[in-house]
Protein backbone atom coordinates (compact mmCIF):
# COMPACT_ATOMS: atom_id res chain seq x y z
CA UNK A 1 0.00 0.00 0.00
CA UNK A 2 1.01 3.42 -0.76
CA UNK A 3 2.10 5.89 1.57
CA UNK A 4 -0.44 8.29 0.67
CA UNK A 5 -3.19 5.79 0.41
CA UNK A 6 -1.98 4.59 4.02
CA UNK A 7 -2.14 8.43 5.15
CA UNK A 8 -5.63 8.63 3.83
CA UNK A 9 -7.09 5.66 5.17
CA UNK A 10 -5.54 6.54 8.82
CA UNK A 11 -7.06 9.64 8.81
CA UNK A 12 -10.30 8.77 8.10
CA UNK A 13 -10.38 5.90 10.55
CA UNK A 14 -9.27 8.48 13.08
CA UNK A 15 -12.06 10.56 12.28
CA UNK A 16 -14.13 7.72 12.46
CA UNK A 17 -12.68 6.44 16.02
CA UNK A 18 -13.08 10.10 17.14
CA UNK A 19 -16.63 10.81 16.29
CA UNK A 20 -17.84 7.62 17.17
CA UNK A 21 -15.93 8.01 21.13
CA UNK A 22 -17.46 11.22 21.51
CA UNK A 23 -21.28 11.18 19.95
CA UNK A 24 -21.22 7.32 21.81
CA UNK A 25 -20.61 8.68 25.09
CA UNK A 26 -22.70 12.15 24.70
CA UNK A 27 -25.70 9.82 23.84
CA UNK A 28 -24.98 8.05 26.68
CA UNK A 29 -25.32 10.39 28.89
CA UNK A 30 -28.30 12.08 27.56
CA UNK A 31 -29.88 8.57 27.82
CA UNK A 32 -28.52 8.40 31.79
CA UNK A 33 -29.96 11.53 32.39
CA UNK A 34 -31.99 11.54 35.58
CA UNK A 35 -32.37 8.06 35.82
CA UNK A 36 -31.46 6.14 38.73
CA UNK A 37 -30.01 2.37 38.51
CA UNK A 38 -30.37 0.86 41.52
CA UNK A 39 -31.14 -3.06 40.21
CA UNK A 40 -30.37 -4.99 38.03
CA UNK A 41 -34.19 -4.53 36.41
CA UNK A 42 -33.72 -0.46 36.20
CA UNK A 43 -29.95 -1.28 34.02
CA UNK A 44 -31.96 -3.53 31.66
CA UNK A 45 -34.89 -1.00 31.41
CA UNK A 46 -32.18 1.75 30.82
CA UNK A 47 -30.57 -0.41 28.15
CA UNK A 48 -33.39 -0.60 25.71
CA UNK A 49 -33.82 3.02 25.57
CA UNK A 50 -33.18 4.83 22.23
CA UNK A 51 -30.33 7.41 23.23
CA UNK A 52 -28.54 4.42 25.62
CA UNK A 53 -29.04 2.10 22.51
CA UNK A 54 -27.71 4.74 20.42
CA UNK A 55 -24.57 5.43 22.51
CA UNK A 56 -23.89 1.59 22.74
CA UNK A 57 -24.05 1.21 19.05
CA UNK A 58 -22.05 4.19 18.48
CA UNK A 59 -19.19 2.66 21.10
CA UNK A 60 -18.96 -0.54 19.48
CA UNK A 61 -18.40 0.92 16.38
CA UNK A 62 -15.64 2.79 18.38
CA UNK A 63 -14.25 -0.44 19.29
CA UNK A 64 -14.45 -1.96 16.21
CA UNK A 65 -12.67 1.33 13.95
CA UNK A 66 -10.29 1.23 17.11
CA UNK A 67 -9.36 -2.26 16.40
CA UNK A 68 -8.88 -1.42 12.50
CA UNK A 69 -6.80 1.77 13.20
CA UNK A 70 -4.58 -0.33 15.48
CA UNK A 71 -4.21 -3.27 12.77
CA UNK A 72 -1.87 -0.96 10.98
CA UNK A 73 -1.00 1.53 13.27
CA UNK A 74 1.30 2.23 16.37
CA UNK A 75 -0.60 2.27 19.53
CA UNK A 76 2.31 4.95 20.02
CA UNK A 77 0.81 7.02 17.48
CA UNK A 78 -2.84 6.43 17.92
CA UNK A 79 -3.64 6.89 21.59
CA UNK A 80 -2.47 10.61 21.11
CA UNK A 81 -4.19 11.43 17.57
CA UNK A 82 -7.30 9.72 18.91
CA UNK A 83 -6.98 12.00 21.88
CA UNK A 84 -9.00 14.77 20.22
CA UNK A 85 -12.14 12.69 21.60
CA UNK A 86 -11.46 14.84 24.71
CA UNK A 87 -11.32 17.96 22.54
CA UNK A 88 -14.73 17.03 20.59
CA UNK A 89 -16.16 15.93 24.03
CA UNK A 90 -15.54 19.23 25.41
CA UNK A 91 -16.78 21.09 21.97
CA UNK A 92 -19.92 19.01 22.36
CA UNK A 93 -20.75 20.03 25.95
CA UNK A 94 -20.47 23.38 24.93
CA UNK A 95 -22.59 23.56 22.09
CA UNK A 96 -25.55 21.16 22.88
CA UNK A 97 -25.31 20.93 26.89
CA UNK A 98 -24.44 24.68 26.96
CA UNK A 99 -21.51 23.82 29.53
CA UNK A 100 -19.26 26.61 30.39
CA UNK A 101 -15.58 26.22 29.01
CA UNK A 102 -13.14 27.80 31.23
CA UNK A 103 -9.72 29.36 30.29
CA UNK A 104 -7.88 26.13 31.30
CA UNK A 105 -9.76 24.01 29.66
CA UNK A 106 -9.52 25.65 26.65
CA UNK A 107 -5.64 25.47 27.20
CA UNK A 108 -5.74 22.13 27.96
CA UNK A 109 -7.58 21.55 24.11
CA UNK A 110 -5.15 24.04 22.72
CA UNK A 111 -2.13 21.00 23.84
CA UNK A 112 -4.03 17.96 23.12
CA UNK A 113 -4.43 19.50 19.47
CA UNK A 114 -0.74 20.40 19.40
CA UNK A 115 0.40 16.97 20.70
CA UNK A 116 -2.16 15.59 18.07
CA UNK A 117 -0.40 17.61 15.01
CA UNK A 118 3.04 16.46 16.08
CA UNK A 119 2.35 13.01 16.33
CA UNK A 120 -0.03 12.90 13.46
CA UNK A 121 2.59 14.73 10.78
CA UNK A 122 4.73 11.65 11.35
CA UNK A 123 4.26 7.61 9.65
CA UNK A 124 1.17 5.99 11.88
CA UNK A 125 4.02 3.11 12.09
CA UNK A 126 7.34 3.48 12.69
CA UNK A 127 8.66 -0.14 11.79
CA UNK A 128 9.33 -1.24 8.28
CA UNK A 129 8.15 -4.67 8.98
CA UNK A 130 4.42 -4.15 10.06
CA UNK B 1 -8.66 5.59 49.91
CA UNK B 2 -11.06 3.64 48.21
CA UNK B 3 -11.03 6.56 45.15
CA UNK B 4 -7.14 5.51 44.49
CA UNK B 5 -7.36 2.01 44.39
CA UNK B 6 -10.40 2.40 41.92
CA UNK B 7 -8.42 4.73 40.28
CA UNK B 8 -5.30 2.30 39.79
CA UNK B 9 -7.88 0.07 38.84
CA UNK B 10 -8.53 2.15 35.78
CA UNK B 11 -5.19 3.09 35.34
CA UNK B 12 -3.82 -0.82 35.18
CA UNK B 13 -6.81 -2.24 33.31
CA UNK B 14 -6.84 0.62 30.55
CA UNK B 15 -2.74 -0.22 30.06
CA UNK B 16 -3.21 -4.06 29.65
CA UNK B 17 -6.42 -3.72 27.59
CA UNK B 18 -4.69 -0.94 25.30
CA UNK B 19 -1.09 -3.16 25.06
CA UNK B 20 -2.83 -6.67 24.58
CA UNK B 21 -4.92 -4.96 21.85
CA UNK B 22 -2.46 -3.44 19.75
CA UNK B 23 -0.47 -6.82 20.21
CA UNK B 24 -2.79 -9.01 18.64
CA UNK B 25 -3.96 -7.08 15.51
CA UNK B 26 -0.10 -6.24 14.70
CA UNK B 27 0.10 -9.42 14.71
CA UNK B 28 -2.96 -10.25 12.31
CA UNK B 29 -1.37 -7.18 10.28
CA UNK B 30 -3.87 -4.66 8.12
CA UNK B 31 -6.82 -4.89 7.86
CA UNK B 32 -7.84 -4.56 4.13
CA UNK B 33 -11.46 -5.67 3.16
CA UNK B 34 -14.04 -3.39 4.91
CA UNK B 35 -17.10 -5.01 2.77
CA UNK B 36 -19.49 -6.74 5.30
CA UNK B 37 -17.79 -10.59 4.15
CA UNK B 38 -14.40 -8.99 4.68
CA UNK B 39 -15.38 -7.82 8.18
CA UNK B 40 -17.27 -10.64 9.47
CA UNK B 41 -14.20 -13.16 8.28
CA UNK B 42 -11.98 -10.43 10.39
CA UNK B 43 -14.25 -10.72 13.08
CA UNK B 44 -14.08 -14.67 12.99
CA UNK B 45 -10.72 -14.53 13.23
CA UNK B 46 -10.24 -12.53 15.96
CA UNK B 47 -12.89 -13.82 18.21
CA UNK B 48 -10.46 -16.76 18.32
CA UNK B 49 -7.66 -14.87 19.66
CA UNK B 50 -7.05 -15.26 23.34
CA UNK B 51 -5.30 -11.59 23.81
CA UNK B 52 -7.77 -9.61 22.40
CA UNK B 53 -10.26 -11.62 24.52
CA UNK B 54 -8.22 -11.02 27.30
CA UNK B 55 -8.00 -7.66 26.28
CA UNK B 56 -11.92 -6.64 26.03
CA UNK B 57 -11.91 -8.02 29.85
CA UNK B 58 -9.69 -5.29 31.27
CA UNK B 59 -11.30 -2.46 29.13
CA UNK B 60 -14.57 -3.95 30.76
CA UNK B 61 -12.99 -3.74 34.12
CA UNK B 62 -12.06 -0.22 33.21
CA UNK B 63 -15.10 0.99 32.37
CA UNK B 64 -17.32 -0.63 35.42
CA UNK B 65 -14.59 0.87 37.75
CA UNK B 66 -14.63 4.51 36.21
CA UNK B 67 -18.50 3.98 36.20
CA UNK B 68 -18.40 3.57 40.26
CA UNK B 69 -15.46 6.38 40.68
CA UNK B 70 -17.73 8.91 39.13
CA UNK B 71 -20.36 7.69 41.95
CA UNK B 72 -17.95 9.09 44.26
CA UNK B 73 -15.59 11.17 42.91
CA UNK B 74 -15.61 13.90 40.99
CA UNK B 75 -14.75 13.82 37.22
CA UNK B 76 -11.77 16.55 37.37
CA UNK B 77 -10.17 13.64 39.72
CA UNK B 78 -11.52 10.56 37.15
CA UNK B 79 -10.20 11.69 34.17
CA UNK B 80 -6.71 12.68 34.45
CA UNK B 81 -6.59 9.07 34.99
CA UNK B 82 -6.62 8.64 30.85
CA UNK B 83 -3.87 11.23 30.72
CA UNK B 84 -1.49 8.93 33.24
CA UNK B 85 -2.41 5.83 30.80
CA UNK B 86 -1.47 7.65 27.59
CA UNK B 87 2.22 8.29 29.39
CA UNK B 88 2.65 4.41 30.64
CA UNK B 89 1.11 3.22 27.36
CA UNK B 90 4.24 5.28 25.37
CA UNK B 91 6.36 3.57 27.51
CA UNK B 92 4.89 0.00 26.86
CA UNK B 93 4.60 1.03 23.56
CA UNK B 94 8.20 1.54 23.20
CA UNK B 95 9.51 -1.41 25.62
CA UNK B 96 6.79 -4.04 24.94
CA UNK B 97 5.82 -3.53 21.74
CA UNK B 98 9.11 -2.79 20.52
CA UNK B 99 7.64 0.71 18.42
CA UNK B 100 9.89 2.99 17.06
CA UNK B 101 8.87 6.39 19.43
CA UNK B 102 10.43 9.17 17.91
CA UNK B 103 10.96 12.44 19.74
CA UNK B 104 7.79 13.55 17.64
CA UNK B 105 5.82 10.94 19.47
CA UNK B 106 7.46 11.42 22.94
CA UNK B 107 6.37 15.18 22.85
CA UNK B 108 2.83 14.92 21.18
CA UNK B 109 2.15 11.91 24.27
CA UNK B 110 3.41 14.77 26.57
CA UNK B 111 2.03 17.66 25.62
CA UNK B 112 -1.71 16.03 24.91
CA UNK B 113 -0.99 14.32 28.70
CA UNK B 114 -0.85 17.63 30.03
CA UNK B 115 -4.01 18.70 27.90
CA UNK B 116 -6.23 16.35 29.27
CA UNK B 117 -5.16 16.85 32.54
CA UNK B 118 -5.86 20.72 32.12
CA UNK B 119 -9.55 19.79 30.39
CA UNK B 120 -10.03 17.88 33.48
CA UNK B 121 -10.55 20.93 35.51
Amino acid sequence: MTDARLRWKTQLFTIIVVLSNALGNFALAWGMRGRSTVTVFDYLSTIFTPWVMIGIALLILWLLSRMALLSWADLSYVLPVTSLGYVASALIGRFFLNEQITSTRWIGTVLIVAGTILVGRGSPHGRGDL
Amino acid sequence: MRAWTLLSLIVGSTVAGDVLQSLEMKRHGEITEFHPRGIGRVLAALARKKFLILAIVFMAISFFAFMTLLESADLSFAVPASAATLVFETFLARFVLKERVDSWRWAGACLVACGVALLAR
